[in-house]
């Protein structure tokens, strides 16, 4: 029976690595084509390039097949790198935890540790009961949905590798201080009654033997649901952001989100509370914004709002948490998007 | 008989994976009761953190993501 379980579970890994770098291959050859497949596509339309329709369909033709490309390779590798983690794991590395250290693991264990929104209950009910501190709880519930691979993927794709990888540090910084404070403050008995009572043992789950052919499938997973779910608000934010580019007034723009209006940096959070989009539909309008003389800090600040404090999530998270303790959330990261607003305003001046 | 519960606030990935459960039963020909647990406190109760979990005769064997239909195939039989 074992050695039967072994023939069909383990097949040779070779194929699929063989499978996998020819993919690879396909996506580079498929990338260092994209400036001359737009140009021959935009010269295709009647329309002259310089005007601005053609400004605006040139930028759309460009943007769409780099992004879905650049996003593609971000979310297969996340996808690949979450087979090595789950939730169950990061809690034991968790459980027990001193605050500062354990908000820092935490925090960057939320990068990584596979983890569906509609997972938030459970994990944080699995999580406390399990003796996981509430405010390294915390940092990983804010990491999580903050930096995420969507927004990296975007923000690499759009706008470069430095500020993806300051959106990443600084990300990863609001949920660590985030959930330090929480935790300084002591707000235990503002959880919902209810979960305190609940003193689960921890599941003892059979060792799941994940192969290299598993890890690849588990990415490309990732990518068939991942892009398969954010394609169109990707399209629909690069058109916005391409209309944007064309025809929006640059001086109008930089005088309500440019620098010197510091009073946006604070409006930007407010306005992206309400507001549920993902990642995918925000950041191709973000890069056109910056285009026409938005501040990067008031912008990342509007994303990072946007993304973070959502209400979807606050409304799940309201059948464990009392409305202190999700105010209290919102204000500590809050507070924290809008420093890193202003900072950055300041830094990249 | 095997009594088979899927764990989950009834998200789509919490009804396919009832209907793998369901799948891997017929397909190995073994009697199942399949019970959905909606309910966060009773879910928790099962010490897990993460959903859809599967639990087969009161032992959790699976918790987070869909299962590989492999290993299914060999709890349900198993």
């Amino acid at each position: 029976m074992t050695t039967d379980v072994k023939a069909i579970g383990h097949p040779s890994p070779a194929p699929w690595l063989a499978a996998a770098a020819a993919g690879l291959a396909i996506w580079a050859a498929l990338y260092s084509q994209l400036v001359p497949f737009s140009q021959w596509l935009v010269s295709l339309l009647p329309l002259a390039r310089e005007s601005r329709l053609g400004e605006a369909i040139a930028f759309f033709f460009y943007d769409v097949p780099k992004v879905l490309l650049l996003l593609t390779l971000v979310v297969f590798a996340m996808g690949v790198v979450r087979t090595f983690f789950s939730p169950e794991r990061t809690r034991a590395l968790l459980a027990g935890r001193r605050e500062g250290v354990g908000n820092v693991m935490a925090a960057c264990l939320g990068i990584v540790t596979p983890f569906c929104s509609c997972s938030a209950v459970p994990l944080f009910i699995g999580f406390v009961s399990a003796g996981v501190p509430l405010g390294v709880t915390f940092s990983f519930l804010i990491a999580a949905p903050m930096v995420n691979e969507i927004a990296l993927g975007l923000l690499f794709a759009l706008l470069g590798w430095k500020v993806a990888l300051t959106y990443l540090g600084f990300g990863l910084g609001i949920a660590i201080m985030a959930g330090w404070v929480i935790g300084r403050l002591k707000l235990e008995a503002w959880l919902e009654p209810w979960v305190l009572t609940i003193h689960a043992g921890v599941a003892t789950l059979p060792d799941r033997t994940q192969t290299w052919p598993d890890r690849i499938r588990a990415g490309l997973e990732a990518v068939r649901e991942i892009v398969g779910r954010v394609w169109y608000w990707i399209i629909a934010g690069i058109a916005a952001g391409a209309m944007i580019h064309g025809y929006a007034p640059e001086e109008l723009l930089a005088s309500i989100m440019g620098r010197e209006a510091w009073w946006s940096v604070p409006a930007a959070v407010v306005i992206g509370i309400p507001m549920y989009s993902n990642a995918a539909g925000i950041i191709p309008v973000v890069e056109a914004l910056l285009g026409k003389g938005a501040a990067l800090g008031t912008v990342l600040a509007f994303m990072m709002s946007v993304i973070a404090l959502s209400l979807p999530e606050m409304i799940i998270l309201r059948k464990v948490l009392s409305l202190k303790l999700i105010a209290v959330f919102v204000g500590v990261v809050g507070t924290g998007i809008l420093a890193v607003g202003f900072l950055f305003n300041i830094l990249f001046a | 008989m095997k009594d088979v519960k899927v764990l989950g606030p009834g998200c789509a990935r919490c009804d396919r994976a009832v209907t793998m459960v369901k799948d891997a039963a017929a397909k190995a020909g073994v009697d199942v009761t399949v019970e959905k647990v909606t309910d966060y406190a009773a879910i928790a109760g099962y010490g897990i953190a993460s959903t859809p979990g599967i639990v087969i005769d009161g032992k959790v064997v699976h918790a987070g993501g869909l299962p590989k239909p492999d290993d299914l195939a060999r709890w349900i039989s198993g």
